[in-house]
C-alpha cells in the first residue's frame, strides 16, 4: 500500500516535472554575463520573437560545473561566458556542441569563433595599455614585450594574476613565443610593479591617475564606464591617462572574447541557436559598444563615438581557443614570477 | 553559584531510544556530505600540481590563513570583550543606545565594507585626495598605510566580525550571578582582579565560541581577501581550481583546511573536557550598574563609540551617499521582487537550519557517545567552508541523484524526473542548513547548558519521555538563546553570496546576488542600493536579537 502510493506520488511528480521542461516557447540560459549587461538584449530578443528566456548569472567557472554535474538533464541550452579560455574548457569538457548556420557564419569572423563551431564570439573586449598623459610619451611605449624592460621599473599597475584577463594575455603571449620567454617577460614585469597587485581594472587606471604609477593595462569597457561614471572622482582619474596599442607593428593588441557555447544537451535547440544569430546581429553587436564600450565581433558594425575616438587598432588574431588551452600554463608561469 | 559537574548523569544515559541516535546520526551524515565529497578527492593523484604548489605559492597561503586568523582572533576579543563588559557593569551616556548599536556591523557583508573603506582610502579615495590638497603632498612623499594589505583585511574581517564575541560574552557576562561577583570583592579583589579572575574564566565558553564563530567565517572569506589581493587558502582552492584547472587538487587544499578546523575544534574541546559550566544558583539578583563619571565615563564611551563608528556608521554612510546618488533608477518593481526573494529564503533557511540543529544538539546531550559527538561537529563544519565549495560539495551527490533517478525513471516508466532536488531551490536551502548549522547549533548548546542535568533527571524521573522534556522544560528556558539561533542564521542568508550564485533556479536573484554583479563589475555606486537594503533589512533581526540577550539575563532572575 504504501509502495503504491510512493510509486504514484513519484509518477505526479515525474509528469509534472516533465510538463514543465515541455512547455511554451523558452531558452534556458546559463550567462556569466552580469544580468544588467545581459537583460536589456534578451528582452528585445523575447518581444520580437515571442520566445521566453530563462537566466541564471553567476561565475564561468561554477556555472560550467553545474552545467556539468547536471550532465543529461541539464535544463541548460546556452552557455555564455565572458572569456574565450572558459569557452574551450566547456568544449574539452563535454558540455557543447557544433552548431553551423549562416547567420553565425558570416556574423562571427573565424579567429574568433571555435573552428567547428562549439562556440561562437559575441563581443570583443581588448586589454590596451594606458598611460599618463603628463608623464608618459606614446612614443615610450612599444609592447607587451617592453613592459618587462628596466627603464618601467616601479611604473606599472596590474591587477593581481588570478584574473582571468591576466591569465589569457599571459596564455596569448606563450602561443606566440612559448613557455620560456613568457616567463622570462612575467618576471621582468613582476620587478617593474609600482605596488603588490590589488584591486580591480578601474583600480589601476585611478592608481595611475593619483601618480601611484605611470602605466596601467586594463580592459577598454572599465575605461569607457569610468568616462562616462557619475562619479565626477572617476570620471577626472580616467581623463588622466590615454589609451596605447601595443604590439602595432607585430602581432597586434591582445583580445579576448565574450562568447556563447549550445550545451551537449539542449533542449531548445532551434530556439537557442536563434537566440545566438539574433546576438551576433549587426544591432545587438552595436549594443555592446553603446552600453558597455565592448567592439563588434562583426565586421561593418558602426562604432560608438567614444569607440571611435580611442582609434581603430590591429588585433592579435590568435584564434582564441589557444587561450583556454594554455590557461593553466599561464598561471603557473605567474606563480613561478611571484605575481601575486 | 557555578559548580562544575559531570556532563553525564544516570538518568539520561539509561534510556537510549535506537531511532532516535540513528536518526542524529544519519542527518548529521547527510548535512556532512559536502565535507565527505570534499575529502573523497583526497586520494585522486594530483602530484605534479602539489609540487608546483609546494614550490611556489603554499608557504604564502599557510602563512597568510594564518596571520590572517591569529590577527582577527586579537582583533575580535579586544572589540568584544571589553564593550561586552562595560555595557553589562557600567552606567554612562548612551549605554541602552550601545547595548543594541554594537551589533549593527554584524549586517554589513564582509566584502561590502571591504569596498567601502577601499573607496574611502584608497591613494584615489577622497581621503588621500584632501590629505594631499591640504598639505600639498605628491605621490611618494608620504607615507599612508595601505588599506588593501594583510593589516587591512584583519581590520576589515574584525570589525564585522567581533559582534559574535560581544554577543556571546555580553549574555555571558549577564547570567553570571551577582552574589558571586561580591563574594569575590568581599574576599579583597579589586575590580580588575574580579574580571580576570572569575568573571573571564568563567565566561570562557561564550567567549570561546563567539572567536570560533569569527575565525571560521574568516577562514571561509574569499571577497574580501581576493579584492584585496592576499593569497590565502581560500583563493588558493580557487586559483588551483579554475585557473589550474584542478579540482582534485583544489579539493585536497580545501580538505587540509577542513582538517586543520577540525583539529582546532577537537582542540578546544579537549581543552574544557573537564568541565561543564551550569548554573545552579536561584539567588540571582539583578546586576546594579555602576555609574561612572569624569574622564571614565567618557573614555567608556569613546570605548563603544569606536567600534560602533568604523564597523558601521562609516560603511554604512558610505553606501546611504552612493545609493542617494541613483536610488531612482535602482527602485523599481523588479528591485522589490529581489528583496521578497531574499527575505522568503533567509526566514525559510533560519527555521530549517534551526530545527536540524535542535534535533542534533539535543540528540549530542542525550546520547553523548563519540560516534554521536564526532557526526554533530562534522555536520557543524560547514561554516568554516567557502561557500563555493559548499555549493560544488551539494551540487554533485545530488545532481548524481537526481539522474540516477530520472535514469531508473525512464526505463521502467519511459518519463523523465529531470533535476527534482538539485535543479530546486530545495539544494539551495540544504546547503544554507550545512553553511549555518554551526551558528545554529553553538547557540542551541549554549541554551542547552543552562538546563541542568537536574532538570532533565527530574523531569525524567515524573515519567516524561525525552520529548516531552525537550517540550515542557528545556524549550521554555532556551527560548532566547533559539530565537538567537534564527536571527543569526537570518541574517547570515541575507549576506550569504557565493553558494546563492551557484545553486539558485532560473530568474531568482536575492539582494547579495545584486550588489555582488554590479560590486563585481566595479561599478561601487550602482552597488549600493542593493547592499544598503541588505544592511537596512539585517538591522532588524539585530536589533531584536540584542533584546533578546539583554532580556536573557533578566529570564534568569525568574526561579525556575
Amino acid at each position: 500500500m504504501a509502495f503504491k502510493s510512493a510509486v504514484s506520488t513519484a509518477l505526479v511528480v515525474a509528469v509534472l516535472a516533465s510538463t514543465t521542461v515541455l512547455a511554451s516557447e523558452e531558452v534556458n540560459l546559463y550567462s556569466a554575463r552580469k544580468e544588467e549587461l545581459i537583460k536589456p538584449l534578451l528582452d528585445r530578443f523575447s518581444d520580437q520573437t515571442g520566445i521566453t528566456i530563462n537566466l541564471v548569472t553567476g561565475d564561468a567557472d561554477a556555472l560550467l560545473q553545474r552545467l556539468q554535474s547536471e550532465g543529461r538533464n541539464s535544463p541548460a541550452d546556452l552557455l555564455i561566458t565572458t572569456d574565450a579560455g572558459r569557452l574551450h574548457r566547456a568544449m574539452e569538457a563535454g558540455v557543447t556542441q557544433a552548431v553551423t548556420s549562416d547567420a553565425l557564419l558570416q556574423g562571427v569572423p573565424a579567429a574568433y569563433r571555435e573552428p567547428n563551431g562549439h562556440w561562437y564570439g559575441l563581443s570583443l573586449r581588448a586589454r590596451p595599455i594606458f598611460y599618463v598623459k603628463e608623464k608618459v610619451s606614446p612614443t615610450e611605449l612599444s609592447s607587451y614585450e617592453d613592459l618587462a624592460d628596466p627603464k618601467w621599473a616601479g611604473r606599472i599597475c596590474i591587477r593581481s594574476s588570478g584574473n582571468i584577463y591576466n591569465q589569457s594575455l599571459v596564455a596569448s603571449m606563450i602561443a606566440h613565443s612559448g613557455e620560456q620567454k613568457s616567463e622570462q617577460w612575467a618576471a621582468g614585469l613582476v620587478k617593474n610593479l609600482a605596488r603588490s597587485p590589488k584591486g580591480g581594472d578601474r583600480d589601476q587606471i585611478k592608481a595611475a591617475a593619483a601618480g601611484e604609477c605611470d602605466i596601467a593595462v586594463a580592459n577598454t569597457y572599465y575605461y569607457g564606464g569610468m568616462l562616462n561614471s557619475n562619479d565626477e572622482a572617476e570620471h577626472q582619474a580616467a581623463a588622466k591617462v590615454a589609451i596605447f596599442w601595443p604590439n602595432q607593428s607585430d602581432r597586434g593588441t591582445h583580445v579576448n572574447v565574450s562568447g556563447a557555447a549550445l550545451t551537449a544537451h539542449a533542449r531548445n535547440r532551434d530556439n537557442a541557436v536563434k537566440l545566438m544569430e539574433f546576438l551576433v546581429q549587426p544591432e545587438s553587436q552595436s549594443w555592446y559598444a553603446e552600453v558597455n564600450y565592448e567592439y563588434p565581433v562583426r565586421d561593418g558594425v558602426a562604432w560608438s563615438d567614444l569607440l571611435q575616438q580611442w582609434g581603430r587598432f590591429k588585433s592579435d588574431n590568435l584564434n582564441l581557443s589557444q587561450l583556454g588551452k594554455y590557461n593553466s600554463q599561464a598561471v603557473m608561469i605567474m606563480d613561478r614570477a611571484g605575481w601575486k | 553559584m557555578e559548580v562544575a559537574v559531570k556532563p553525564e548523569s544516570a538518568a539520561i544515559r539509561k534510556h537510549r531510544p535506537g531511532f532516535w541516535q540513528a536518526g542524529v546520526l544519519l542527518s548529521a551524515l547527510l548535512l556532512a556530505l559536502p565535507v565527505i565529497v570534499v575529502f573523497s578527492f583526497v586520494f585522486v593523484p594530483a602530484g605534479e600540481v602539489w609540487r608546483h604548489l609546494v614550490d611556489t605559492v603554499l608557504a604564502d597561503y599557510l602563512s597568510n590563513s594564518l596571520l590572517l586568523v591569529v590577527g582577527v582572533a586579537i582583533g575580535v576579543l579586544l572589540l568584544g570583550i571589553p564593550t561586552a563588559w562595560v555595557t553589562t557593569v557600567y552606567e554612562f551616556p548612551g549605554r541602552r543606545l550601545f547595548e543594541w548599536a554594537l551589533l549593527l556591523p554584524l549586517a554589513i557583508p564582509a566584502y561590502i565594507i571591504a569596498y567601502t573603506y577601499t573607496g574611502l582610502l584608497d591613494f584615489s579615495g577622497p581621503v588621500q585626495m584632501l590629505l594631499r590638497s591640504v598639505f600639498g603632498w605628491t605621490a611618494g612623499e608620504y607615507a599612508f598605510p595601505e588599506v588593501r594589505s594583510l593589516g587591512g583585511a584583519v581590520l576589515m574581517l574584525s570589525l564585522v566580525l567581533y559582534p559574535y564575541v560581544y554577543m556571546m560574552s555580553r549574555a555571558s557576562f549577564l547570567s553570571q550571578s551577582l552574589s558571586m561577583l561580591e563574594a569575590g570583592r568581599v574576599l579583597g579583589a579589586g575590580p580588575w582582579r574580579v574580571f580576570f579572575k572569575l568573571t573571564l574564566p568563567l565566561a570562557r565558553p561564550a567567549v570561546v565560541t563567539g572567536v570560533s564563530l569569527a575565525l571560521m567565517e574568516t577562514l571561509a572569506d574569499y571577497g574580501t581577501v581576493q579584492y584585496f589581493g592576499i593569497a590565502t587558502f581560500t583563493t588558493g582552492i580557487f586559483r588551483t581550481w579554475f585557473g589550474l584547472n584542478d579540482s582534485a587538487a583544489a579539493a585536497q587544499l580545501a580538505a587540509l583546511l577542513m582538517s586543520f578546523v577540525f583539529v582546532l575544534i577537537l582542540l578546544e574541546q579537549h581543552s574544557r573536557r573537564r568541565l561543564r559550566f551550569f548554573q545552579t544558583s536561584g539567588r540571582y539578583r539583578h546586576l546594579q550598574r555602576h555609574r561612572l563619571y569624569g574622564y571614565r565615563k567618557w573614555s567608556v564611551v569613546l570605548l563603544c563609540l569606536l567600534p560602533l563608528t568604523f564597523g558601521f556608521l562609516i560603511p554604512a554612510g558610505q553606501l546611504l551617499v552612493w545609493a542617494l546618488s541613483i536610488a531612482e533608477e535602482t527602485l523599481d518593481q523588479r528591485f522589490f521582487l529581489l528583496v521578497g526573494h531574499t527575505l522568503m529564503l533567509a526566514v525559510t533557511a533560519a527555521l530549517i537550519t534551526l530545527t536540524l540543529a535542535l534535533f542534533l544538539g539535543y540528540g549530542r546531550r542525550l546520547f553523548p557517545s563519540r560516534r554521536v559527538n564526532f557526526a554533530v561537529r562534522l555536520s557543524a563544519m560547514g561554516y568554516a567552508i567557502p561557500g563555493t565549495v559548499i555549493a560544488v560539495g551539494v551540487m554533485l551527490p545530488f545532481a548524481w541523484l537526481d539522474n540516477r533517478i530520472d535514469d531508473a525513471m525512464r526505463e521502467f516508466f519511459g518519463l523523465s524526473t529531470g533535476l527534482m532536488f538539485s535543479g530546486t531551490l530545495f539544494i539551495l536551502l540544504f546547503a544554507y542548513a550545512v553553511r549555518f548549522l554551526a551558528v545554529s547549533v553553538q547557540s542551541v548548546e549554549s541554551g542547552l547548558a543552562r538546563v541542568t542535568p537536574n532538570m532533565d533527571d527530574a523531569a525524567r524521573s515524573l515519567g516524561y519521555s525525552p520529548g516531552r522534556v525537550l517540550m515542557k522544560v528545556h524549550l521554555p528556558i532556551m527560548r532566547g538563546a533559539l530565537f538567537s539561533a534564527l536571527l543569526l542564521v537570518f541574517v547570515d542568508v541575507l549576506k550569504e553570496l557565493p553558494a546563492t550564485l551557484i545553486l539558485r533556479p532560473f530568474n531568482f536573484n536575492t539582494l547579495a546576488v545584486r550588489a555582488y554583479e554590479l560590486a563585481s563589475d566595479e561599478r561601487l555606486a550602482d552597488s549600493s542600493v542593493a547592499a544598503l537594503t541588505i544592511v537596512a533589512v539585517g538591522v532588524i533581526p539585530v536589533i531584536l536579537l540584542s533584546r533578546a540577550v539583554s532580556r536573557s539575563g533578566v529570564r534568569d532572575a525568574t526561579p525556575t
